[in-house]
């Protein structure tokens, strides 16, 4: 893939005794949709505030384009970004506010003239110039809060949870509008959220961060099917998470009972956590399972029906389209490649915590 | 609803026994002459070169004054938003403390430290220091206004600045500008309502005023506070007073209103 175009070595940020980021590397290609993905006060937006200049790093580098940016304030930067309250000059039109920083680099008339009226269809607000940024919607002034920022041109978009103030509906359309944006442009974005469907759905990359460490890095597809360790697994949609040990390769012990899967090179009878979504749990007949359990909860929830099944002296989460009525008895059974297999944790940080939303 | 109505009552009864029939009162008297007749003369009397000139110089050491005092609090309202909440409400309470005094008592105050043998001048000479003699002069007067009215242009401007997104003054730095575009372009003009208030807050009363400029200013200048103080005390003639009363109310509004147009041709969405 392309070059690297942002290259962060051995950041630290504290504030006070409160240590947000830790020794942390990450590099960003040209044209990558990177998501910072983590729950609040993993550190997501304050790397995000250093990349745009707003904070300074207490120690490590920050190498943009094979320059040492450290130093360099945030108006000489090639990155615009777009905050999460949109920060929007009130006392200008909008035309106003996306010529700012064409007015700023002292470009023709003409030309900024042009660019606000490419700008404006570019994220389906056109005839909005004259109008102020109070009589638009919250969708409507992050739209314009983005194409103030791209106007200018930048190669590299910081996004700083722009859609957390949306409602479902709208959120979802602009992550659309957001994804078709970054193909028109050919800029990298680097966008941070909290809401593990956002970045699932629209990045390229996705580095999970928890307490200023970076748990994993991967595609969407890597992080969900394929977690690292219980913090991701958890994080990123619903997981059953199991204490399991490996007999040996291919073959897990889950609650006593054995179970065939596909991960190798854990050594032999090492304890270890078994990951289970529970869309991929099969419910048979109970002489057909692995593990025999009665369904204990019952819940509609409009594509599927969500189950809780005691199995074993644990309560399975498990998703199907089918719905079993509680009390029935049933057999567990789960696919070999269904089942992710994780190092127990080494450190506090890597644990499953409880997500605050 | 007819309950809550009552709830107005006491400010009711207020505002027309102390606002409003004294007002009534000042056109009543500032129209008519000895006699009760309806007459203008009242009025024509600024019109006079002592009391134009009383006007002239009220007007214009009440904008010098406002002047100073805008180019004095702006900077400071901006270390005090700058600062973190512990640091301001000390420092502001360090400004306010002084308005919790008479103003009567602050001003006799200043007389005293001006005085020919007052304390500063005592101190100076002490030290073989030439003497300070601005006692009695348009400068002791500019000095007061100053002094007392200071507080009055700082908080409101104060008040705008901390009300502004730091984003948006990230905003303006990451779509280029530096400090200085960021201020000119960004700062100054979202505190353009700030300003108009500390304006008005300070330029009217500095205005008026005739007991800065009978203290510091001694007998010898007149400002149209003065004059009319006199014409009502002294002179006894309260149609004058009221006629020349009614003429300082109309520069107010005019000032007011030029203001008001100022404001709204630069910013169009300040209020």
């Amino acid at each position: 893939m392309a070059n690297k175009l942002i290259d962060i070595v051995n950041v630290s940020k504290s504030y006070g005794d409160n240590l947000v980021l830790d020794e942390l590397n990450l590099y960003i290609r040209e044209n990558e949709f990177l998501t910072l993905l983590g729950p609040s006060g993993c550190g997501k937006t304050t790397l995000l505030r250093i990349l745009g200049g707003f904070e300074s790093c207490d120690s490590g580098h920050i190498i943009f384009d094979g320059k040492n940016i450290n130093n360099v304030p945030p108006n000489k930067r090639q990155l615009n970004t777009v905050f999460q309250k949109y920060a929007l000059f009130s006392h200008m039109s909008i035309a106003e506010n996306i010529a700012f920083g064409l007015k700023i680099k002292g470009k023709s008339k003409a030309y900024i003239n042009d660019k606000i009226r490419y700008a404006l269809k570019l994220v389906n607000l056109d005839g909005y110039e004259n109008r102020t940024p109070d009589s638009l919607s919250g969708g409507q002034q992050q739209r314009i809060a983005i194409a103030r920022a791209i106007v200018n041109e930048p190669k590299v978009l910081l996004l700083d949870e722009p859609l957390g103030a949306l409602d479902l509906k709208l959120r979802q359309d602009m992550q659309y509008e957001l994804i078709r944006l970054k193909n028109e442009l050919g800029i990298t974005f680097i966008y941070v959220t909290h809401d593990q469907e956002e970045a699932l759905t629209m990045s390229d990359t996705i580095v999970v961060m928890n307490q200023g460490y970076i748990q994993q890095i991967g595609t969407p597809e890597d992080i969900y099917n394929e977690p690292e360790n219980a913090f991701v697994a958890d994080f990123i949609g619903e997981s059953n998470i199991l204490p399991a040990v490996m007999v040996e390769d291919k073959l897990v012990k889950i609650l006593g009972v054995n179970f065939p899967c596909v991960d190798v090179g854990f050594g032999k009878n090492k304890p270890v956590d078994a990951v289970i979504r529970p869309e991929d749990i099969d419910l048979v007949k109970p002489e057909e399972g692995l593990l025999e359990g009665v369904v204990t909860h019952l819940i509609f929830k409009g594509v599927h029906y969500e189950m809780e099944v005691s199995a074993n002296n644990f309560d399975w989460l498990v998703h199907s389209t089918d719905m079993v009525p509680v009390g029935t008895t049933v057999g567990i059974k789960v696919d070999p490649f269904d089942i992710q297999i994780m190092k127990k944790p080494e450190s506090e940080d890597e644990e499953a915590v409880p997500v605050e939303e | 609803m007819k309950s809550k109505k009552l709830l107005a009552g006491p400010y009711l009864f207020w505002s027309v026994s102390f606002i409003i029939i004294p007002l009534l009162m000042i056109f009543y008297y500032g129209l008519t002459d000895q006699d009760g007749a309806f007459t203008f003369a009242n009025l024509a009397k600024i019109t006079t070169p002592e009391n134009l000139k009383a006007l002239g110089l009220a007007l214009l050491l009440s904008l010098i004054s406002t002047l100073i005092c805008l180019v004095m609090a702006y900077p400071l309202a901006m270390i005090l938003a700058s600062m973190n909440v512990n640091q301001t409400s000390f420092i502001v309470l360090i400004f306010i403390l002084p308005m919790w005094m008479n103003f009567l008592l602050r001003t006799l105050a200043w007389q005293t430290l001006l005085e020919k043998n007052g304390v500063i001048n005592s101190i100076l000479s002490f030290f073989h220091l030439p003497q300070l003699a601005i006692i009695n002069t348009p400068y002791a007067i500019i000095l007061g206004m100053v002094y007392n009215f200071l507080p009055f242009m700082v908080l409101p401007i104060y008040n705008v600045l901390v009300k502004i997104d730091k984003d948006v003054i990230n905003a303006a730095r990451d779509l280029g500008a530096n400090n200085r575009q960021t201020f000119f372009k960004i700062i100054l003009p979202l505190t353009v309502p700030g300003i108009i208030s500390g304006i008005t807050m300070v330029f009217v009363p500095a205005l008026t005023t005739f007991v800065i400029s009978d203290l510091l200013g001694g007998s010898k200048i007149l400002l149209i506070g003065n004059v009319i103080e006199q014409e009502f005390k002294q002179g006894s003639n309260w149609h004058v007073g009221s006629g020349l009363s009614l003429v300082l109310m109309i520069f107010i509004i005019l000032s007011m209103a030029l203001i008001a147009k100022y404001d709204k041709d630069g910013e169009g969405t300040a209020f």
